[in-house]
């Protein structure tokens, strides 16, 4: 019982701990359930070919990224020069997922705004984005015109990155921009790993 | 052959539905839309964390609530709604969090808690009782009694 007067001090380094610990947390990266499972699919159609869509069905086999951004997505544009640089090193390919480019914009009023006019104008906004900033890194990007496929992978911020394997099945989820650093430190490493389990 | 024919053609023809659902902003029933708003206080906006999606107006708490009146329309109960919200965004989504076996500390800390508290008063209390106070020595009870009948100053030290 003599070191009892040691038990507050105790009580505060517990709870320092929890506190240190919770301070290093980030409320922001809500950890995905869709890890482990097979990547929702869709066909939608793509930014850059008019006459053609892009389904998750078209890269079975192949290990990939899908990097959902926007013209309207001011993370996208500290995200988008490390996406060039890695693209033309990439083992393997990036597909955009253009999320809500037009009705994203809060800029904008969409009210009544016919399907075929919207995805002419979010194609001819995304593409010019990308030309101003630094190239298009993306084999091919869909267009998510409602933000339905966003729901359906969970999307709660842009961008966000998913790693999907050769079975389509979404094996990371990257939230917030990629950096060089995360490239380096996580997803080329596990890009690697997928490739060699193959 | 046919049969993938008829799985692309229908594949093609999906989103073309999906956007078309989307024309519905808010319905014009009440009771749909009552139903709507109630499930979708119990709902975590994952933009704005500490509001609801039915009081935030990010745009995916907008997605979302449509999502929700979209499937009561077609015909999908609250349980089934909120299992399609968790399958894509985890138990986050809830304000409510299931029981299970990650959320055990979450759901039954404070009883723990209470319990332990509880516990540790109730030792404390016994041991009072059972501690008796030696008995005062000629001396003490000389200078106790002095200073019940006033004719002596509190010293320093029995002030302090």
């Amino acid at each position: 019982m003599k070191a009892k007067f040691l038990v507050p001090l105790f009580i505060f380094l517990l709870l320092a701990g929890f506190l240190g610990y919770g301070l290093k947390l980030n409320p922001r990266e809500v950890p995905s359930p869709l890890i482990g499972k097979p990547a929702p699919t869709f066909r939608v159609p793509q930014l850059q070919v008019e006459d053609k869509t892009i389904s998750p069905e078209d890269l079975k086999g192949r290990v990939w990224l899908l990097n959902v951004w926007a013209s309207w997505c001011i993370s996208c544009r500290y995200e988008h020069p490390v996406l060039v640089e890695f693209a033309r090193t990439s083992p393997v390919p990036i597909v955009g997922l253009n999320y809500k480019e037009v009705r994203g914009d809060g800029a904008l009023d969409v009210k009544g705004l016919d399907p075929v006019t919207e995805l002419a104008s979010a194609r001819q906004r995304a593409r010019q984005w990308l030309v101003e900033h630094g190239g298009d890194p993306y084999m091919v990007s869909a267009v998510d015109l409602d933000g339905r496929i966003g729901i359906d992978y969970g999307v709660y911020g842009v961008p966000e990155t998913f790693l999907i394997d050769q079975q389509g099945v979404i094996r990371y989820k990257h939230i917030g921009p990629i950096t060089r650093e995360s490239l380096r430190d996580v997803l080329i490493p596990k890009i690697a790993e997928l490739q060699r389990a193959s | 052959m046919l049969m993938r024919r008829v799985a692309l053609v229908a594949a093609l023809l999906l989103p073309v539905a999906g956007q078309a659902g989307e024309a519905v902003p808010v319905s014009d029933d009440p009771v749909l839309e009552e139903r709507v708003m109630r499930l979708s206080h119990d709902l975590r906006c994952l933009v704005c964390q500490n509001q609801s999606i039915a009081e935030s107006n990010a745009p995916l708490a907008v997605d979302l609530r449509n999502q929700v009146r979209e499937q009561f329309l077609a015909g999908k109960d609250e349980a089934a709604v909120v299992d399609y919200l968790v399958a894509r965004y985890g138990d986050f989504v809830l304000y409510l969090p299931p029981f299970k076996g990650a959320t055990l500390l979450l759901w039954l800390g404070p009883g723990l808690l209470l319990v332990a508290g509880a516990g540790w008063l109730g030792w404390r209390l016994r041991r009072r009782v059972r501690e008796v106070p030696p008995p005062l020595s000629a001396e003490e009870h000389a200078r106790a009694a002095a200073l019940l009948d006033g004719s002596a100053k509190p010293s320093q030290e029995s002030r302090s």
